[in-house]
């Protein structure tokens, strides 16, 4: 594999404090050297003028839907659309079928992955044996096969019993919990966030208890049990302000925003519109003024799309009866500098860390920075770009997304991984 | 109006008060001796009914039908839905035979806004799940005009299941934008506080004697046992808290008219009693019905 020279892009390193013109060197596959007028005659050389160079992106929360549901996306065009949004690496979530809760199936996942996918992808099992709830899954073999995290996302852990043993098993094998917060009695039914909307509509509502319920008891287990507690998608201003405080008095927290709930709120879904309709639901303007606001201040870690593609006939259905969930890995970038760079809310280094090392350190993979000898991912985006997104030319087999049509300022160039240009916009 | 009616909180105020003005007009028409109108002749109107119903249904036809238009009338369990069939595939079936408008009703909130996105034919909504029903607030509207000069400065208690009721929520659309006094009353999860801020000028009040008092107009809903999801209310003691009986009565205003979407629950909700007597416009509502839903088919399809 030749070389590949990144020359004089903004190159932002989180991990190592660099912001500033350089030259980003790979060699064989790995990040060989980071600096000013580096030489390397015979390298491809990708001009990054005016752009932006960064860690690749990784998005630890995606649905990739394979095994079991390949007829709303599989590992090959999911893995398209990560590129197409500048992620080098995507964490699928265990619920596909069957549910990833042994190493058979993680062991599928990698092998498909390592055939037909253009990005690295880094499997997250299930923590209890088909999501149910009950019994415990096999982390440590699920561990040994590439899985990276637990997590029964979709389906929470509700037995509090059950979610102890499952932090002190996963934080043995060294594996973070990932927990979809929702007690799933008070959310039943629920088709939107509980409030004067939801009333407006007739729709059932999701109430921000039945979150932040979930979030309480996990942060006294986590407390209780000195394990790593993640928290998925959070989305209401209680579950912030818990997650800050138990950060305060050294729980191990972590928490992840997605592009959806920091820009949409309850009242900006065109009436009866599915493509507004994902878990946890689109909350009061409040919650994403608080969940924008615990951004800026540092509390939230990560950015994840939880990408969740749904073929057109699903979606196509009376509101209650559509399935939760919208894709996002082609937007996110988009959405994320429109909503927190161009805005004023935070610098670009804090975005770039939240696309890169952010993930990285939750989920102690040694990636999300530009050092020698890491992984030559890479991503390169332009804060200004102007570009509208065109479902008819997305990647993804799915096309529940609010943001069909939608233009832009700024998104991602070029995707890189191990060395490859694996995507560049045309 | 737009091209079809989707619901009352969209409704112009103006748009209201021509429905209202012609349903009037109609009204000496449903006495006897009817002539049928010659207004819609040759257009078709397919009422399309996915959830059972007697008054609305057979009032939309007869409204067709007095304007010279033909109306179809299909169920749900004699159609192609009760063989899987999705809801727009159905639709776009239906479509395809170019009816001039459909009327429509569903057990899902939104049902008809998601159709009218995607068919190029105006949709009558005649019920969505717990969201509207919007002739059904016209009605009510044009029988509280036949014994009052004009709505604003009125007080209208509404009683019952409040949260699961698209004719609530209809008639406080409507009410709302003629400065109606409103007050809700039910049991308190039957009524969250939110529906006191869907539209200015509601209020909501624990007792039902209190929301009574100087009422013009009663309106109590039906407790939809088909709506309950969960045990929210102990069943027993509805009537006891919430019934309506003939000593309330004596709280409202000189002249209050009792009113009742149908069908009732005798002993449940009213007593039988009060359902039966002077102040009850229950009968007046379905005849209004025909004159409402008359003036709105004219004014979707003439």
């Amino acid at each position: 594999m030749p070389e590949l020279l990144i020359r004089n892009g903004r190159v932002i390193d989180p991990a190592s404090g660099r912001d500033g013109n350089a030259d980003v060197l790979i060699r064989g596959g790995l990040i060989a050297e980071v600096g000013a007028g580096l030489a390397c005659p015979g390298a491809k050389v990708f001009e990054a003028g005016g752009l932006v160079v960064t860690p690749g992106f990784i998005d630890m929360h995606v649905h990739l839907r394979e095994p079991g549901f390949t007829h709303a996306e599989t590992i090959e065009t999911g893995s398209r659309a990560a590129a197409a949004g500048g992620f080098t690496s995507v964490c699928p979530m265990p619920n596909t079928s069957p549910v990833n809760d042994n190493p058979t199936v993680t062991s599928y996942i990698v092998e498909r992955a390592s055939r037909h996918s253009l990005v690295n992808v880094f499997p997250v099992g299930s923590i209890t044996k088909e999501s149910a709830g009950e019994a415990l899954a096999e982390m440590g073999s699920m561990k040994k096969a590439g899985a990276v995290a637990v997590s029964d996302d979709g389906r929470p852990v509700m037995n509090a019993r059950v979610m102890r043993r499952a932090l002190e098993t996963a934080s043995a094998f060294g594996l973070p919990v990932i927990q979809h917060c929702e007690d799933i009695n008070l959310s039943a039914g629920g088709d939107m966030h509980e409030g004067v909307e939801s009333t407006r509509l007739g729709l059932r509502g999701i109430p921000s208890c039945s979150e932040e319920i979930i979030v309480a008891r996990d942060l006294l287990l986590a407390e209780y049990t000195g394990a790593p507690y993640h928290v998925a998608h959070i989305s209401t201003r209680r579950s912030i302000e818990m997650v800050a405080q138990a950060r305060a008095r050294g729980v191990l927290v972590t928490c992840e925003a997605t592009p959806h709930h920091m820009s949409l709120a309850d009242v900006d879904m065109p009436a009866y519109d599915s493509n507004y309709k994902m878990k946890p639901p689109l909350r009061s303007r409040a919650d994403v003024a608080a969940l924008v606001d615990a951004i800026a201040a540092g509390v939230v870690d990560a950015i994840a799309t939880d990408h969740a593609p749904h073929a057109g006939s699903e979606k196509m259905q009376e509101y209650e009866r559509c399935p939760f969930g919208i894709i996002g890995l082609e937007t996110a970038l988009g959405v994320a500098l429109e909503t927190l760079y161009h805005s004023g809310r935070i610098t670009l280094p804090r975005l770039v860390e939240m696309f890169t090392l952010g993930p990285a350190r939750i989920l102690n993979l040694d990636r999300g920075r530009l050092a020698p000898g890491a992984p030559g991912d890479v991503t390169v985006f332009s804060p200004d770009l102007v570009w509208t997104y065109d479902l008819d030319k997305s990647f993804s087999k799915s096309r529940n997304t609010p943001w069909g049509g939608r233009a832009f300022r700024g998104g991602p160039v070029a995707t890189i991984v191990g060395g490859e240009v694996v995507w560049r916009r045309p | 109006m737009p091209a079809g009616l989707l619901g009352i909180e969209e409704l112009p105020r103006e748009e209201i008060e021509v429905i209202l003005n012609r349903a009037k007009d109609y009204q000496p028409m449903q006495d006897h001796c009817f002539k049928r109108l010659d207004i819609l002749k040759g257009r078709m109107i397919v009422n399309l009914f996915f959830e059972a119903s007697t008054r609305t249904r057979i009032s939309f036809e007869i409204a067709a039908k007095r304007l010279g238009a033909d109306a179809v009338s299909i169920t749900a369990s004699g159609s192609s839905l009760s063989k899987g069939e999705s809801l727009v595939d159905t639709l776009n079936t239906l479509a395809a035979m170019r009816p001039n408008a459909i009327v429509m009703r569903h057990a899902a909130s939104g049902a008809p806004h998601f159709l009218a996105r995607h068919l190029p034919i105006p949709i009558i909504n005649a019920g969505d799940g717990t969201h509207e029903h919007p002739t059904q607030a016209l009605l009510d509207a044009r029988t509280i005009l036949d014994v009052r000069s004009s709505l604003e400065g009125l007080r209208v208690a509404i009683i019952g299941d409040i949260v699961h009721s698209r004719v609530a929520r209809s008639n406080i659309y409507l009410l709302s934008k003629f400065g109606v006094d409103i007050v809700l009353c039910g049991p308190a999860p039957l009524l969250p506080p939110e529906m006191a801020r869907i539209a200015p000028g509601v209020r909501i009040a624990q007792d039902i004697r209190e929301a009574i008092r100087d009422a013009d107009v009663i309106m109590m809903l039906r407790v939809q046992l088909e709506r309950q999801h969960e045990a929210a209310f102990p069943a027993g003691e509805y009537f006891q808290c919430f019934g309506l009986r003939q000593e309330h009565l004596e709280l409202a205003r000189p002249g209050a008219i009792v009113m009742h979407p149908g069908p009732i629950n005798r002993g449940r909700e009213i007593a039988s009693e009060v359902a039966d007597s002077q102040v009850s416009a229950i009968l007046n509502q379905v005849e209004n019905g025909v004159s409402v839903r008359m003036a709105v088919l004219e004014r979707i399809l003439g």
